[in-house]
């Protein structure tokens, strides 16, 4: 038995594939955590962007949204909205975007909008936000997602934010120079894109994770690296960095 | 021509800006949302209203779940960090109270289509909706060719909304509007509207000393002025209160069921007189 949770290793890992120079879109939930820690342990300088138009944001405590008063005042300025999706995305200012969804393909295309019919939904779910645009004008893109058979589909009910499409050159021929999904890390495991065909394959394993564990989660017959690793497990100091953090989010919102 | 703000109550402002059937742009990007003119604008039941918003929020959940909405024009309809907007589920899966046309974007084109509208240009431009289903679900959404490069772009209609409504932290003696913080779009919704309806924290004789670079709405620029003091609140006012992120948190439960809404709604808002923000 692990002494750290799925959510707990998926945090870790995404935030040490962060680097000190690398200028961050960041969204809510499991991305805000692993930017923030990363700034709290490897990466001081990183620079990061909330699309609420607050970059070089420093938060003591996770927002609870994409504008709490904590990210401006923390910031190293505040500009519009329209000026963040203009200049700084559009304007390729940013070298890595987070995303998350409701379902993933082998692609890593991205499906937030509805499960069923777009007309008749079974399930409305939120829909694109910046998604579509972060994931074709960031220089690339990691995204983090609870791995299960219900998420990790063979087929996407509605395609929100493009990954690698039907594979292959598709990037390419859609005029887009960036490189899209280089990192999909989920509780479970690390997948990258097959350098050819760029469906998503596993090239790290979670400690104590099993293949039949990671097939049993995923909709579609999963392929492996050659050079498939196991995932250092979490160390002392970035469990208790991220904990501290995590308390220090659950007290700040418990007092408002 | 330059008229000035006027500064009036705020049920008398509702009235003035806001008639069934408008189309109705309430911004504020997570900061300054304006609740209390919302709230005001279900306490005098206006009907069949096209809403845009980039974020619902739970400000439009609210008019939704009470009837006042025939069409949502958005980008993203969740409660932030939080998870669904039960009573914007509701009329999209079951139609309750009432169907719910939805005319759903990405936030990039919300905001370019905003600032067109304010640069009273007919369409927006940008590198945008590459790959992706929602132009096949949205006939708003279309290409135009750049007639330098050749390149295909996305282009959305201009946002020109009837009426514009924000939340500021201060006005002046004159009506001018000052707002501080993450300021989202409402400069452009203010510019980009027919009507501008602004909820302020406090007035003040003058601004006093500020940043040449301060964002200001001239008072010609605004219809009305409503002082409202946590006229934002579930949301916040940068230097006045904090985003009370515990309601946001607590509004999943009341939103679920549609007798618990109702209830919350009957309580908190139908029966407070004007100005009155409830809080929870």
């Amino acid at each position: 038995m692990n002494d750290y949770s799925g959510g707990e290793v998926m945090t870790v890992v995404a935030a040490r594939a962060l680097k000190n120079d690398d200028v961050c879109f960041v969204g809510i939930g499991a991305p805000s955590a692993a930017c923030n820690l990363a700034r709290l342990m490897h990466a001081p300088d990183i620079t990061l962007i909330y699309e609420s138009g607050t970059i070089g944001t420093r938060p003591d405590v996770l927002p609870l949204s994409i504008g709490d008063g904590e990210l401006c005042d923390t910031a190293l300025t505040t500009v519009s909205v329209p000026e963040t999706f203009r200049y700084w995305l559009q304007g390729g200012r940013i070298s890595v975007g987070f995303l998350g969804g409701a379902q993933i393909d082998r692609f890593a295309n991205l499906n937030t909008t509805v499960v069923g019919d777009y007309a008749h939904p079974k399930v409305r779910l939120p829909g694109g936000g910046g998604a579509p645009e972060i994931a074709t004008q960031c220089g690339e893109v990691f995204i983090t997602m609870v791995q299960s058979s219900r998420s990790f589909v063979g087929k996407l009910d509605f395609i929100t934010s493009f990954g690698h499409g039907s594979g292959g050159d598709h990037r390419l021929r859609l005029g887009l120079t960036t490189k899209g999904p280089t990192r999909l890390i989920t509780d479970l495991c690390v997948m990258e894109p097959d350098p050819t065909t760029r469906e998503m394959y596993v090239t790290a394993i979670h400690p104590g994770v099993t293949r039949e564990q990671l097939q049993a989660n995923t909709g579609w017959p999963l392929r492996y690296s050659d050079a498939i690793t196991q995932t250092p497990p979490p160390n002392a100091s970035e469990l208790a960095t991220l904990r501290e953090l995590q308390e220090r989010t659950r007290r700040a919102h418990a007092q408002q | 021509m330059s008229v000035r703000a006027r500064i009036l109550p705020l049920s008398s402002a509702i009235e003035e800006c806001v008639r069934d059937g408008d189309s109705v742009a309430m911004e504020g990007f997570t900061h300054l949302i304006p609740f209390a003119a919302a709230h005001e604008v279900i306490r005098q039941q206006r009907r069949h209203l096209t809403l845009y918003r980039m974020t619902p929020d739970l400000i439009y959940d609210q008019l939704i779940g009470m009837g006042a909405v025939d069409r949502l024009v958005f980008s993203w309809g969740g409660n932030p960090g939080v998870g669904s907007l039960h009573r914007l589920r509701d009329a999209v899966e079951h139609g309750w109270p009432q169907p719910l046309e939805l005319v759903e974007h990405s936030h990039a084109a919300m905001a370019n289509a905003y600032d067109a509208g304010a640069a009273n240009l007919p369409f927006a431009i940008l590198r945008g909706y590459i790959g992706v289903d929602l132009p096949r679900v949205n006939p708003q959404i279309r290409t135009v060719t750049c007639p330098f490069t050749g390149e295909q772009l996305a282009a959305v209609p201009a946002i020109r909304p009837d009426v514009g409504i924000i939340h500021a932290q201060k006005a002046d003696a004159q009506g001018n509007v000052l707002l501080e913080g993450i300021v989202g779009v409402q400069k452009q919704v203010v510019l980009a509207s027919g009507r501008a309806l602004v909820t302020v924290e406090e007035l003040v004789e003058d601004f006093g000393p500020r940043s040449s670079n301060a964002v200001i709405l001239p008072s010609w620029t605004v219809t009305a002025i409503a002082v409202v003091p946590r006229g934002a609140h579930p949301s916040y006012a940068h230097g006045f209160y904090p985003r009370d992120n515990g309601f946001y948190i607590a509004w999943d439960k009341i939103a679920r069921e549609r007798d618990s809404f109702r209830d919350w709604m009957r309580i908190h808002v139908l029966q407070q007189p004007t100005s009155t923000q409830a809080s929870a």
